[in-house]
């Protein structure tokens, strides 16, 4: 092999604006805003920019944003599939650009208005022919209700119980409320109200889905050489990997041998075999959570336990600080913003420079993850 | 042409299947009363969601072979609203998974109804179960025949 991404790049900037319900700036100025954030943070000037990436449900291009922040010549630009499995994508293909040699800055951002626009799936009609035609008619309207079919079967097959979500729920919302910036700090959630809270798709209640938010965050890469020079310690992306499995359908998995098996194993086997260390050395983990049946999925895809034991993982107070795997420390998807998943990587950043608001003593080594149930991505990150 | 909202408009303001080219022939097939499902033409095995080759043998011939129509729920979940307006008007309905006693890795979405053309949320939850024998019907709607499942007759 001629190269590889190993420590190769780092993220040397992150960014992030205020997350709300609602936010009177355009999705257009917020992302701006979160990249000269991140730019800042780097101290790197926005003229060095050359690359971009995004999701391609970004709506501000990078056309839009380079103009605004004054980006140099551009000589990457790259759109990740998929909703929220495309956000550590953006990172990996920004690592790649600069690994070879085709660009030298790169910026990653996303910027969304989901508290204040409309919910994307009131607009299902266009999505009727393939695959909708075989789920809308029905009612399978929403990714919960699309999610909720998986976490049943999953609840019938292991054994795992509301109890189990709600420990998910319980360690995201406990996050959230030591730190500031999360829409739910302050907002202590208890046991009863989320046992008697009222339900969006049985068997997933209003905790086991994320927030509807408006933000946008950024971060920026360099290589590992130029990072030594910048303002923050770096924070090295040591692997990167997308999973798109065999057969796979899009959230409505329904159809191969193994629906529960879902695009977090194709990552993770990737994302292992670039990797110097494996699950047991990984210190802290930001793992995608629009809600809550994905945090077990994903603890057994990434390998921190075996099929069918991820509901269990979550006992005992494993996901908390100090357990046996802390997980989503700024609060994640479900109680600090849902902005398809950025806030993730910025919190793993956070992680590894030591300044997070539930930091994990020492921690070198972080996973972030992508959505999962759709083609998705995953980062190491070490400091 | 009759447009989405069109249709879904003479259905009750339910949606209504909008076929593409792989798909068309499972809903004309359902227009007769049969559930089909495709198959390689060449190697014979089935495949769902329909498409235009065979992800085993490559192959571009297709046929569509008839099921026996019943199945068991594999999953199943109660939507509750916010939902689009008519399916809010019905709801919490079910929406079931039905793993085809024929073909046990097809499992086609669809709702558990008393009778074919009973709302969506004519059985009492009591009664969804994962494995329960089920079995298709289908109802006219917006011009178009959409597949059911009733609880087989225990």
């Amino acid at each position: 092999m001629a190269a590889t991404l190993k420590d190769a790049t780092a993220i040397v900037g992150i960014g992030q604006t205020a997350f709300a319900k609602r936010l009177p700036q355009s999705e257009k100025e917020l992302a701006c805003r979160a990249i000269l954030a991140a730019l800042a943070d780097a101290g790197i000037e926005p003229s060095e920019v050359d690359a971009f990436a995004s999701y391609t449900m970004e709506e501000t291009d990078e056309v839009e944003v380079a103009k605004a922040i004054g980006a140099g010549d551009v000589t990457f630009f790259s759109k990740i599939g998929y909703g929220g499995g495309g956000s550590c994508a953006t990172v990996g293909h920004l690592a790649s650009a600069v690994a070879t040699g085709q660009a030298t800055v790169g910026v990653a951002w996303r910027s969304r208005k989901r508290g204040s626009g409309p919910r994307p799936w009131k607009n299902t009609a266009v999505q009727l022919p393939t695959p909708g035609q075989w789920t809308r008619p029905f009612g399978l309207l929403r990714p919960a209700d699309e999610i909720g079919m998986l976490a049943r079967r999953y609840m019938h097959e292991y054994g795992a119980t509301r109890d189990h979500l709600f420990n998910v729920a319980m360690a995201c919302r406990n996050r959230a409320n030591a730190n500031p910036a999360a829409m739910m700090y302050e907002r202590p959630l208890t046991r009863e109200m989320y046992m008697t809270s009222r339900m969006i798709s049985d068997p997933l209640c209003l905790f086991d889905n994320c927030l509807e938010t408006d933000g946008a965050l950024a971060c920026v890469i360099v290589s590992a050489e130029r990072a030594r020079d910048c303002r923050q310690k770096p924070v090295y992306v040591h692997s990167v990997a997308q999973g798109l499995p065999a057969q796979h359908h899009g959230m409505v998995n329904y159809w191969n041998d193994d629906p529960l098996s879902g695009p977090a194993w194709t990552a993770a086997r990737h994302l292992w075999k670039q990797a110097d260390f494996g699950p047991q050395d990984v210190d802290v983990a930001q793992i995608y959570d629009a809600f809550t049946p994905l945090i077990p999925l994903s603890l057994e895809g990434y390998g921190f336990c075996g099929r069918g034991e991820g509901a269990a993982f979550t006992e005992g107070g494993a996901l908390e600080t100090g357990g046996r795997l802390p997980i989503n420390t700024g609060g994640g998807g479900l109680s600090e913003a849902y902005v398809h998943g950025f806030n993730l990587i910025n919190e793993g950043v956070k992680q590894l420079r030591g300044v997070s608001t539930a930091q994990v003593p020492d921690a070198a080594t972080c996973l972030v993850t992508a959505g999962e149930g759709v083609p998705t991505s995953a980062i190491l990150l070490r400091s | 042409m009759t447009t989405a909202s069109e249709a879904a408009a003479s259905a009750g303001g339910l949606l209504l299947p909008v076929p593409d080219e792989d798909g068309a022939p499972f809903w004309e097939y359902a227009a007769q009363g049969e559930l089909r499902v495709q198959a390689c033409a060449a190697c014979g095995r089935l495949r769902f969601p329909p498409r235009p080759c065979c992800p085993h043998c490559r192959s571009f011939d297709s046929e569509w072979r008839r099921m026996s129509g019943r199945g068991r729920i594999w999953s199943y979940v109660r939507p509750h609203p916010p939902l689009l307006p008519a399916y809010a008007a019905q709801a919490p309905y079910n929406v079931i998974l039905v793993e085809l006693a024929d073909a046990p890795h097809i499992r086609l979405a669809g709702n558990l109804v008393t009778s074919a053309d009973a709302p969506l949320d004519s059985v009492d939850p009591a009664r969804l179960r994962i494995g329960a024998r089920v079995h298709v019907v289908f109802t006219e709607t917006g011009g178009m025949a959409v597949p059911r499942w009733v609880l087989e007759k225990s």
